[in-house]
């Protein structure tokens, strides 16, 4: 009988790379996304005796958005295998991506080998130092024997507390060399403790500041996400009578087709929800940061507004906000002590105005005059009713999803929110289809962001993905052109796309079926079509009005009250915010 | 002479803390701790690394000044690294604090009775006696130092070496 495995039919131990895989098979992996390269060549070759599947990418740093997708989408782990130096290098960006978002993430290079470390050889960079700042820990390993101690570690950094990328760098000679070493099933980390249940009198305090409230308001942040806390804060809202937001990650943990739901607030949020924050007395995060995107200027966010904090990291307190109340601890945890301590409150006037202010500002959009983004995102949701992931990537249209495409379920509503990673959505949709094969799945991207991915057309193809990719092609990169005819007197600088390719004959060119839209009586037919499309990838290209600028708005670093429903009469103040 | 005093006295919003870590004994701590630092812009005045007396930790005593919240910040910071058993901020507790400093100062030969005097006051050990110079091993406070070196100033300072604070908790309280 011819052995099964290389290891079989060397009849010895297992060498460091096929430990590392076996360890990888014990977590549960399912996908390594990857591109290979010399020193991860014995981490290859094991993979050929393994069941985990590789998808093969075209850039590592698509092989890092994938995997985050995955993760996002099953709140399972992404991993993501490259070689040393550009390989490794090309995973930082995706890193940052998911560090600043709390993905969990696991990333394994290959390095040269051990004795060469620090020497320039051919393909080495010290990965380990690049990334520091963008990984919750990361391992330089030089001993075989400590692969499966590393694997059991770096999967549950990665997964618990606040979730995080880690990094694993693994020299070759360590991946070629034996590992007799058992498998891990203890971790032992002194320095690293991961907090369940909040203290009860934080939780008390909490029930007091709420009884005395009048206007009280719920941030849903993505903590409530990743602890699954949606139907929790849901329960919370209805016992006490108080409406919602949520945040661009927190889209999705509760239902925001709920009555008590306002949508997303912050910089382009609705202009309900905004007006709820300017104006309640009682504001409190579960799972959320106080964003610079959501606080607008510091200094005068919610100032007359008692404030309580819920979070698993306790860095996050006092970081940009002082809370009346922090609650330290698992937000899902947290909501469900805190439930039975309140009651119903005399939210009657409260809920009328917030009402009236939802008559009042709707969403809104124009349909004449070509093809408008908002319309085809408002069909969109229209078609998919929640039911379907969409990932966004970043822009304009991201912000025009995250208006019209309202999230009902946890974990069907993913982008990139921390870093802005343009880019980020095609191949994170291309994860989540991965992780989720009974679930439509939207990449909605635009026509600068997937252009810096757009290689992974070939990863969809050969995998055969139902995903569907929304392109809304403005030949601009839109929300820089918004804000230089806002705040720079509409001087275009490096904004105008010229030179884009006809995106449905690069898709073909991949094989890949591909619709076009340009008017807006096709919206309903071509989005049916490409969601009833389940024989491999779709591309649909919306070919819309070049310049339409996302409303609401505030300049970065404005305050809440100083936000644009409506585009500005007057010409106005250059932002002094962040961007 | 009026020593300065980094650590009181001024109401300025920006002082000195001192901050002491319990490690992992692991490559790339080093790194990690400084980063926190670094990236907000903060200067790490003095650094103290050495072996704890558990085997696979390391102790690390850290002097650095700025905005009390950007401090509270950092030391968070600092406690979320995977590698920081425990973080904390000795300021204002009263912990017992402590240098050394190595200070080679000229000496010609009609200031050596005077040199040996300040040594002698400040309990200062001649360690080296050369030919046109001293060298003095003097610890104690940061502040006492601090005098002890500017009074030194003005014979001719040579070279100084600081060994950064080390700093203990008193009584039941930890480090």
């Amino acid at each position: 009988m011819t052995p099964a495995t290389n290891q079989e039919a060397r009849n010895g131990p297992p060498s460091g790379a096929e430990k590392l895989v076996q360890s990888l098979e014990r977590e549960g992996v399912e996908y390594i996304f990857g591109l290979s390269g010399g020193a991860a060549m014995p981490i290859f070759d094991a993979l050929v005796d393994s069941k985990i599947r590789l998808v093969l990418t075209r850039h590592e740093q698509g092989a890092t958005h994938m995997a985050d997708g995955y993760a996002r989408a099953t709140g399972r782990p992404g991993v993501v295998l490259v070689t040393s130096g550009p390989g490794a290098t090309n995973t930082v960006t995706g890193l940052l991506t998911a560090h600043m978002d709390s993905a969990p993430l696991i990333v394994i290079c290959g390095q040269t080998i051990t004795s060469m470390l620090g020497k320039d050889a051919f393909q080495e960079a010290d990965v380990t130092g690049i990334t520091y700042p963008v990984v919750k820990h990361s391992y330089l390993v030089k001993d075989p024997e400590q692969i499966p101690r590393v694997v059991r570690e770096a999967f549950y950094l990665a997964t618990s507390g606040r979730p995080g990328p880690v990094l694993i760098d693994l020299p070759k000679d360590v991946t070629t060399a034996p590992c007799r070493a058992p498998f891990a099933d203890r971790v032992d980390l002194p320095g690293y403790r991961v907090p369940g249940r909040a203290d009860p009198r934080s939780i008390r305090a909490a029930a007091d500041l709420l009884r005395g409230s009048r206007r009280p308001l719920l941030y849903v942040g993505h903590g409530a996400v990743i602890s699954g806390a949606g139907k929790a804060v849901v329960r919370l809202a209805e016992k006490l009578r108080a409406p919602l937001v949520n945040t661009l990650l927190g889209k999705g943990a509760a239902d925001e087709t709920h009555p008590l739901h306002l949508g997303m607030f912050g910089m382009h949020g609705t202009a309900y929800a905004n007006k709820a924050l300017e104006h309640c007395d009682l504001v409190m995060s579960i799972g959320g940061r106080w964003d610079d995107r959501v606080t607008g200027k510091v200094d005068e966010f919610c100032v007359n507004a008692r404030k309580i904090h819920v979070d698993i990291d306790a860095a996050e307190f006092n970081k940009i906000v002082r809370p009346d109340v922090c609650i330290h601890g698992d937000a899902r945890l947290a909501i469900e002590d805190l439930i039975p301590l309140v009651d119903m409150l005399d939210t009657d006037d409260w809920l009328r105005q917030v009402g009236r202010w939802r008559r009042q500002y709707p969403l809104k959009y124009s349909k004449r005059g070509g093809l408008h983004a908002q319309h085809v995102l408002d069909r969109l949701q229209q078609l998919v009713q929640g039911q379907a992931v969409i990932t966004a990537d970043v822009g304009q249209h991201q912000m025009w999803a995250a208006q019209f495409c309202l999230a009902t379920t946890n974990r069907n509503w993913i982008t990139t929110g921390g870093a802005g990673t343009m880019g980020f959505g095609f191949p994170a949709a291309i994860g989540a289809q991965l992780g989720r094969p009974d679930t439509k799945v939207w990449a909605v991207v635009g026509d600068g962001g997937f252009q810096m991915t757009q290689c992974e057309l070939a990863t969809a193809a050969v995998q055969r993905l139902p995903v569907k990719c929304l392109i809304i092609n403005n030949n601009y990169l839109g929300m820089v052109r918004q804000w230089q005819e806002l705040f720079f007197d509409n001087r275009l600088s490096g904004v105008d796309l010229e030179g884009n390719p006809d995106f449905v004959k690069l898709a073909e060119a991949y094989g890949i079926k591909a619709l076009r839209i340009r008017r807006a009586a096709d919206v309903d037919r071509r989005l049916r079509e490409a969601h009833e499309y389940d024989d491999g990838p779709c591309v649909v290209v919306a070919e819309v009005v070049k310049e339409e600028n996302v409303y609401p708005m505030w300049p970065a670093g404005a305050p809440v009250s100083q936000l644009l429903i409506d585009p500005p009469k007057h010409k106005l103040e250059k932002p002094v915010g962040s961007t | 002479m009026a020593a300065p005093d980094p650590s009181g006295g001024n109401p300025s919003p920006t002082r000195s803390h001192t901050i002491s870590l319990y490690v992992n004994d692991r490559p790339g701590v080093l790194v990690r701790v400084a980063q926190v630092f670094a990236r907000r812009g903060y200067n790490i005045e003095s650094l103290v690394v050495s072996a704890a007396d558990q085997s696979g930790f390391s102790r690390m005593t850290i002097t650095s000044s700025g905005d009390p919240e950007i401090l509270e910040q950092i030391i968070k910071q600092l406690a979320k690294l995977v590698d920081v058993v425990h973080a904390v901020d000795h300021t204002g507790d009263h912990s017992y604090e402590t240098e050394i400093a190595l200070v080679k100062v000229a000496c010609a030969l009609d200031s050596r009775t005077e040199l040996l005097q300040i040594a002698e006051h400040y309990s200062a050990k001649v360690v080296d006696y050369g030919a046109d110079s001293l060298m003095l091993r003097v610890y104690g406070s940061s502040e006492k130092l601090d005098a002890v070196i500017e009074l030194l100033r003005p014979y001719g300072l040579k070279e100084l070496v600081r060994s950064g604070k080390i700093v203990m908790a008193r009584g039941v309280r930890s480090t």
